[in-house]
């Protein structure tokens, strides 16, 4: 990786981009839809590298042709097909999408949390954004989740609100529920977590280099499935680091996230 | 129409669905003069932006039906937040697609249109009135009836309109503002220019033509009406002055000045003219 003089080694915000690109491969051609910076750099990158057939929105009403950076209101648009809130409402029940959101809490089967904290639906302690689309994409299109804030705060035994179901949740709904729900991905600034486990408990798949399981048990409010080789996520290829850099996020917007850690 | 004509056709209890998305073509104009009124009791549909935190701040808001409330650029409606936290709103708290559902069901005049969004996560659990229906094919699956969001009236904001109620966004998105406009049985549109029928196809494509003058009972021209919300390519959002509302949700004294100023202006044009003497 630092064989090329002109690249400089990839930096723990580079690592978490990539370990969410990979959350894309094997999606094909599909709209990919990551919300926030981070997890659009990471699917601006899974479709300028392996993924090239995904198409994906500018943020506003378009689907974007070619490298459009990140953060950039006035960066030069090629539409390859208008895409207003409407259609994208479309292409949710469609099923034809990877989204990927955030979270305020989230649970071992992956219940996320993002309208409210606290359990009385008529005062809540915290009033957070609502719904928003968590229920209907969680049951009709893949989902996964970047969590800049890896804690106890965030991983907790039990969430406060459902706004996106988890594994157990959509097990009590039945085989509608299960039919498309698919949460590919966690990832946090620590690791990569997922739920390719026999009763879809959260896994950790793998960790960022110089991260313990030790410190990733710490900061998780709950247990683990952690297998017995626990891999290093993968570092970006210079090809990644380049695109990622000068196309995609050439003002390093990705890095505000990880300011405090 | 004067936006104080439109809210004298309004009345406390009525349910009132408000076009826009968020922080973005708000009909801002229509929003104060609830503001200035005594209308109270109301329920408001929105896919919500500062409407929602300013009404529900105000005291004028019984129930809310939404779907999020943000400001955009500042992600959490402080004065929503502050307004939920203390209690005493109704909400009615929905998926944002099943939330458009609701809006056609109104506009098609059927109760419901059947949905999976919702199953597993707590919107049912939250809104006992949420009902679930069997499919009558063979599939027999249950699904989530999205009741109908019939409005009383709808207030939307447009770039372009003529005298008659056609309607003309020339931005990217024209959000859901035809079927508010459709779900009620009432309609009020604000626009940024009133132009002669003839010159729309000089504004944009026919297709930017999108609401019909038969939902419109009345046009209310108003400049720059939706601000401080984004109106492109009139304007963009005015981030400087959202901050400031924004603000005010933790000091009560900044809250109070900023009422005086802004908020109890007598119309919209006294209002611009106490925008444009900011520093």
């Amino acid at each position: 990786m630092t064989d090329s003089s002109s690249t400089q080694p990839a930096t723990i915000d580079e690592i978490a981009v990539v370990a969410l690109a990979e959350a894309f491969r094997g999606d094909g051609e599909i709209l990919c839809n990551p919300i926030g910076t981070v997890p659009m750099c990471a699917g601006r990158l899974a479709r300028a590298t392996f993924e090239p057939d995904m198409v994906y929105t500018d943020g506003v009403a378009m689907l974007a042709h070619g490298n459009l950076p990140v953060g950039d209101a006035d960066a030069e648009r090629i539409p390859e097909a208008y895409m207003p809130y409407r259609s994208l409402f479309d292409v949710v029940w469609s099923g034809r999408r990877h989204v990927v959101m955030g979270a305020s809490q989230m649970d071992m089967y992956g219940n996320q949390n993002f309208a409210a904290i606290g359990d009385d639906y008529s005062k809540p302690k915290v009033q957070l954004l609502g719904m928003r689309g968590a229920p209907g994409n969680l049951i009709n299109n893949k989902t996964s989740y970047w969590l800049p804030n890896h804690s106890t705060r965030v991983f907790v035994p039990s969430v406060d609100v459902v706004s996106g179901p988890g594994y157990d949740r959509m097990r009590e709904v039945g085989e509608v529920g299960s039919r498309f729900h698919n949460i590919v991905r966690v990832v946090t600034p620590l690791a990569a977590m997922d739920f390719e486990t026999p009763d879809n408990r959260m896994r950790l798949r793998s960790l960022h280099p110089g991260v313990t399981v030790d410190e990733v048990v710490e900061n998780t409010g709950f247990d683990l499935v952690i297998p017995d080789d626990v891999p290093e996520s993968r570092l970006p290829t210079d090809e990644e680091l380049q695109i990622l850099r000068n196309e995609l996020d050439p003002k390093g917007l990705r890095k505000a996230e990880f300011a405090s850690k | 129409m004067s936006e104080d004509d439109v809210v004298a056709q309004l009345e406390s209890g009525m349910t009132i669905g408000i076009g826009g998305w968020g922080s973005r073509r708000k009909p801002m104009s229509l929003v104060r003069a609830i503001l200035r009124s005594d209308l109270t009791d109301l329920t408001i549909v929105s896919y919500g932006g500062p409407d929602v935190g300013l009404l529900a701040k105000s005291g004028k808001v019984k129930k809310l039906a939404y779907g999020f409330v943000s400001l955009d650029s500042i992600a959490l409606e402080p004065h929503f937040r502050v307004a939920r936290q203390a209690g005493g709103i109704e909400v009615l708290e929905l998926d944002e697609g099943a939330f458009q559902l609701g809006l056609l069901a109104a506009s098609h005049r059927v109760p419901f249109y059947p949905t999976r969004a919702g199953m597993g996560s707590d919107m049912l659990a939250n809104n006992p009135e949420l009902k679930m229906v069997k499919s009558p094919y063979d599939d027999g699956e249950e699904l989530v009836a999205i009741p109908a969001l019939k409005l009383d009236a709808a207030l939307i904001h447009m770039n372009r309109a003529d005298a008659a109620g056609n309607g003309q966004f020339l931005g990217p998105d024209l959000y859901f503002d035809d079927l508010f406009v459709m779900a009620a049985d009432k309609a009020f549109m604000s626009c940024e220019k009133v132009i002669p029928t003839e010159d729309f196809l000089k504004e944009g494509p026919v297709h930017s033509i999108k609401i019909p003058r038969i939902f419109i009972n009345g046009v209310v021209e108003a400049p720059r009406g939706a601000h401080f919300t984004e109106c492109p390519p009139d304007y963009p959002r005015d981030e400087a002055f959202q901050k400031e509302y924004a603000a005010t949700a933790k000091d009560p004294e900044a809250w109070e000045a900023f009422k005086t100023r802004y908020l109890d202006a007598p119309n919209h044009e006294a209002y611009l003219k106490e925008v444009d003497a900011r520093d």
